[in-house]
């Protein structure tokens, strides 16, 4: 079946184009000025199109939306609405922007449609097509949505590591988060500059935080640690849970460094190996003011 | 054998490599697995995540919660369609690497594992499943 539709797109798209613009324009569709004029018409006028050209590509009969005919199509109706998504628009705005398509072209099937037939099967057909990527621009926009709140969960769980001065001389990097990220990098290297700026004697990389060693996290360990030798100060590792322990020595990882369970462990050696030591006083000083 | 639930994700970027661990962590939960079981298969799942990425050229991560009687467990399928492996065994040697890691992972992955499964064909693929029951 040759598309009448295609046709008769073909020879008003630009009329077609003005009349949606419009309609996109004074709907919540503009966004508030979230999307530029200019760049609402470049988007309409790459969907129009591709739709006209997949239409006339077409075979009719049941239109699917899904098959490879209407890829351009699908493909730039993701464009849109992943955009949508990230910008904030509502899932109602987003649909919008093909569902008011459809008055424009009504009006011109009414129009140019030769009999009642044509015009009966051609609207029937737009709906489908139209109603179809109605709710493929939902889908993609709700998958979009998910995407941008797993981000910031991603962004949150992502390595933030101050380097702290325990003592003069003993530096502790607590590292939370996961190390996948480009970042472990520049916290490592963050790591290394402090050594070097306050001559410290000890650094304690605390992995609590760290919810998976597996072999690229144990691999920049493994890196620092001999970094930090290199400038001279040794490395404490402490942290490493139970699980953690064993799961590394499946891996057959190991770091040649001495460990402690906990951070406060590891301050208590390095203070020892550093020539001091915590001592309790007779009589706690709180105690005389507070009883 | 049962299968209670199966994902498939996909591998493209680095953070996959962080939700198939997540995915995996829930997944792990849901079996009924304990902190050390739970550890083993997300520190398994992760290296094979990001062998998919970094030598697969990314691919999917199948996540199957499977039930054997009473016993429930996880069995996780990476594919992908990048170069293959040419000599498994090798692959599988503690140390090798032809990507500056420790080469460390897969047979670390096979050590943390009730089940390992390599399937690879060089110019097609590979595919690994591995499997660990509670
Ligand atoms: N999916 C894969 N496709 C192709 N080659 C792979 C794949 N997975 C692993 N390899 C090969 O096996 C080697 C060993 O992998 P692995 O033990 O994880 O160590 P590493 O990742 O540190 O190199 C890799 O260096 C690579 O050559
Ligand atoms: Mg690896």
């Amino acid at each position: 079946m040759v598309s009448a539709l295609a046709n008769i797109l073909e020879t008003n798209e630009s009329g077609v184009l003005a009349k949606w613009l419009e309609l996109l324009l004074t709907s919540a569709n503009a966004g508030g000025g979230r999307i530029k004029e200019a760049e609402l018409k470049a988007q309409c006028r790459e969907f129009l199109t591709a739709l006209r050209q997949a239409l006339a590509a077409d075979m009719g009969g049941d239109t699917d939306i899904q098959s490879d005919t209407f890829e351009r199509v699908r493909d730039l109706l993701s464009d849109v609405s992943r955009s949508r998504a990230i910008q904030g628009f509502s899932p109602s705005e987003t649909a919008t922007f093909v569902f008011s398509l459809k008055q424009p072209i009504f009006e011109l099937l009414r129009q140019f449609s030769q009999d009642a037939l044509t015009l009966a099967d051609e609207s029937w057909r737009v709906t489908q097509v139209l109603d179809q990527l109605g709710l493929f621009t939902t889908e993609v926009y709700q998958k979009s949505r998910e995407e941008v709140v797993a981000r910031q969960q991603d962004e949150i769980a992502e390595l933030s590591t101050p380097v702290v001065k325990l003592w003069d001389g003993i530096l502790a990097l607590p590292l939370i988060g996961t190390l996948d990220s480009a970042r472990t990098q520049t916290v490592m290297e963050t790591l290394l500059q402090s050594i070097v700026d306050q001559s410290a004697e000890i650094a304690i990389i605390d992995i609590t935080g760290v919810p998976t060693v597996d072999t690229l996290v144990a691999q920049h360990l493994l890196k620092t640690i001999a970094a930090a030798r290199l400038m001279g100060a040794d490395c404490i590792v402490s942290g490493i849970r139970p699980q953690i322990a064993q799961t590394m020595v499946h891996l057959g990882v190991e770091l040649n460094v001495v460990s402690k369970a906990s951070l406060a462990d590891a301050l208590a050696l390095a203070l020892t190996r550093t020539g001091r030591a915590v001592v309790r006083v007779k009589t706690p000083i709180a105690s005389t003011t507070s009883h | 054998m049962a299968v209670l639930k199966d994902d498939t994700l996909p591998i493209r970027t680095s953070e996959d490599v962080v939700r198939v661990r997540k995915e995996v962590r829930v997944q792990a939960i849901a079996a009924g697995f304990g902190i050390v079981d739970q550890t083993k298969i997300i520190t398994a799942a992760s290296e094979l995540a990001r062998n998919t990425l970094d030598y697969g050229g990314g691919g999917t991560a199948r996540l199957e919660l499977v039930q054997n009687g009473a016993r429930k467990g996880l069995r996780l399928t990476f594919e992908d369609k990048g170069p293959g492996i040419p000599d498994l065994q090798l692959a599988l040697t503690d140390g090798y690497t032809t990507g500056g890691g420790l080469g460390l992972g897969l047979s670390g992955a096979k050590r943390l594992s009730n089940e390992f499964d390599i399937h690879s064909v060089v110019g097609e693929g590979t595919r690994i499943t591995i499997a660990r029951w509670k």
